[in-house]
């Protein structure tokens, strides 16, 4: 078996402050093989964006990873030092962030940007590296990008600007995509495109992706395998088909019921009662415990259960079997 | 009976330059027209909503039929009264008791420095009204605690907080409700939340709503009547039965097959071309037309009006021509 691009080993992210210690990722393991789109999904506050930080070694302190490992390409980089990390970041990982407007700079043109971030990177001349800034412009979709490399990040759309923060973050060839939330800013028809471009580019380059998300549409329609996060735990984790079709995590399927769907009619929504529990107040037990519809006393009060336990994909001591699922 | 009537409704925005720069620059007037001769009714106790991208001219109409805005032309008649025209205090008074409105972002809308009794009482004690035991009630209405009153908009979380804008909304009694994307900052378990609380209370209340949104989806599971916008102007009306099955607009098509489906995954659908053109320079004729897939040479020279179609209306030269990609 080929070394898995990213590998998570039960990493733990922790923030202490004055009234104890809160635990925002909690014992998550996933890998993402080449090629691969990995969907990470949850509410506000489920913990996904902060996975994706600790990986790329952007937590804001006092936040740290306090436990497990973050391996790149077989090779641990969670206890890199910073010089150490500024050449993973750009260089192995490529980011892409949800506002496209504050992740380039306003002061210099888009062409400026791309260089620098190639030369930082990559042993080129200039000359290469503004012809590597034109073929990446072109490749994510921008007419006449030869024109287009002295404009200002303002004039362009918003659509456009999220093209040049993906051709941005692919520049100097990474291994691993992040895209936290790229398409939520954008309006349905842009964000199909930006969808759309991500799967061609992966495809292509053979580059894994992890794509963090609440929406669950976008998940269904980019993403190989899905990994649904709780309350900065790991819920489910599987092959999408799976996950949106057969969820075994009472929670992803609730999820996925409270999900407006254009295929459905008028009829009312099924939703999740109550709201997910502050890290400061996590219920004893399994987090989801008190929202669950078969929730039993093992739930309120075992240990929470771990992926792989009970369930090879769900991390619930009870889950859904595919025939009894609310269809 | 209908509630609301809009009639040729137009509003367009001053966006130039200030006047020193036009003088020195030689610059001429820049005008964007956000609503362009938009009309619609809507009859009592139903829901229409109105659907389109960033810029589509959705929150400008709303602001405008709750008064927030004035029409640059067209008229916006709630319960037979024009609220342009109108002169008499006493008859303006009496329709903004029955307008209310719900915001995007449920953070912005409360006032962070009154406690939730104040807020919820407001529209009635703005009108020396009777508030007593008020709050307590609505609170309970919309599923949280009489116990809440004296507590500060920051200890709810986002959802509890669009309920409190629902209740005080529902303060002054009203017969319309303006909601201006009342879900979208909302995580999807809770959106479900407060779509059903809407619903609920449309029914216990008798409302009507005039729901705005960018999400087809949310739409479909709230409207009796949809609105598609495209830069301003509408371009379909339809059940929302009739707009999601047989669309009769190619923008609407596109927009439906846009969207991101649960049932949808490995799809592999062609994106849709292009993006919403600069309201201040919108293409000749059909303003769509750029990005059409059956644009013909008349789409470019003539703007098509919304004209009767299949029950619903519809502004294309080739109306019903269009069928939707992801359909099985």
């Amino acid at each position: 078996m080929t070394t898995p691009v990213l590998e998570l080993r039960d990493l733990t992210v922790d923030i202490p402050t004055r009234h104890g210690t809160l635990r925002p990722v909690d014992n998550v393991s996933w890998d993402i093989a080449a090629g691969e789109i990995l969907g990470v999904v949850g509410e506000s506050g489920a913990g996904k964006s902060m996975t994706g930080n600790a990986v790329i070694g952007l937590l804001d302190p006092p936040a740290h990873i306090s436990g497990g490992q973050v391996l790149l390409e077989g090779e641990r980089i969670d206890n890199y030092t910073l010089p150490q990390m500024r050449k993973v970041r750009g260089k192995r990982i490529g980011m892409v962030f949800q506002d496209p407007l504050t992740s380039l700079n306003p002061l210099l043109t888009v062409g400026e940007q791309l260089e620098e971030t190639i030369l930082r990177h990559l042993d080129v001349s200039q000359d290469e590296a503004a012809a590597r800034a034109i073929r990446g412009l072109d490749e994510v979709g921008i007419p006449s990008a030869k024109n287009r490399m002295g404009a200002y990040p303002h004039e362009f759309s918003g659509g456009m600007r999220q093209r040049v923060v993906i051709a941005l973050s692919l520049c100097a060839e990474p291994t691993l995509l992040i895209a936290d939330e790229p398409t939520t800013a954008l309006d349905v028809s842009v964000q199909a495109q930006i969808i759309a471009l991500l799967k061609r580019l992966c495809r292509e380059r053979g580059m894994a992706a992890m794509l963090v998300t609440h929406d669950m549409g976008v998940i269904a329609e980019t993403a190989d395998r899905v990994a649904v996060m709780y309350a900065g735990r790991l819920a489910e984790i599987g092959p999408v088909s799976q996950i949106v079709g057969h969820p075994r995590h009472p929670y992803t399927d609730g999820l996925m019921a409270s999900t407006p769907a254009a295929s459905a009619g008028n009829e009312r929504l099924r939703q999740i009662p109550g709201a997910m529990p502050r890290l400061n107040a996590l219920p004893e037990g399994c987090a989801f415990h008190p929202r669950c519809p078969f929730a039993q006393d093992k739930c309120r009060k075992d240990p929470r259960p771990e992926v792989g336990a009970s369930d090879a994909r769900a991390a619930c001591w009870f889950p859904i079997e595919a025939s009894e699922a609310v269809a | 009976m209908n509630l609301v009537s809009i009639k040729n409704l137009t509003r367009v925005f001053d966006v130039s330059k200030p006047w020193l720069n036009r003088v020195i620059e030689r610059l001429p007037k820049r005008m964007l027209t956000a609503v362009s001769d938009v009309s619609f009714e809507i009859p009592e106790r139903t829901t229409y909503a109105l659907v389109g991208e960033s810029g589509s001219g959705k929150s400008t109409i709303g602001k405008m039929v709750v008064g927030l805005l004035r029409p640059t032309s067209g008229n916006v008649e709630i319960d037979g009264v024009d609220l342009v025209t109108e002169s008499d205090a006493a008859v303006i008074d009496r329709i903004r008791t029955d307008i209310q409105m719900i915001f995007q972002d449920p953070f912005a809308s409360l006032n962070p420095r009154w406690r939730v009794r104040d807020i919820i009482a407001e529209p009635v004690a703005a009108r020396g009204g009777n508030t007593d035991g008020l709050a307590e009630r609505l609170l309970e209405q919309v599923g949280l605690s009489a116990d809440d009153v004296n507590k500060y908009p920051h200890q709810f979380s986002g959802g509890q907080r669009q309920r409190l804008c629902v209740a005080r909304a529902l303060a002054s009694e009203p017969k319309l409700i303006v909601c201006d994307e009342p879900t979208s900052a909302l995580d999807v378990s809770v959106q479900a939340q407060v779509l059903n609380l809407m619903s609920d209370l449309k029914e216990v209340h008798g409302l009507t709503y005039l729901f705005i949104s960018h999400d087809l989806t949310v739409v479909r599971h709230m409207a009796d009547t949809i609105g598609v916008l495209y830069l301003g102007r509408l371009v379909e009306e339809a059940s929302p039965d009739a707009l999601f099955t047989t669309p009769a607009h190619p923008y609407t098509a596109m927009l439906i097959d846009a969207a991101p489906r649960l049932d949808a995954f490995g799809r592999e659908v062609e994106p849709p071309e292009g993006e919403i053109p600069d309201p201040i320079d919108p293409p000749k004729g059909c303003a769509f037309h750029p990005r059409c897939p059956l644009a013909t040479d008349i789409c470019s020279a003539e703007r098509p009006t919304l004209q009767p179609f299949n029950g619903g209306r519809v502004a294309c030269h080739h109306a019903g021509q269009v069928a939707l990609k992801g359909a099985a």
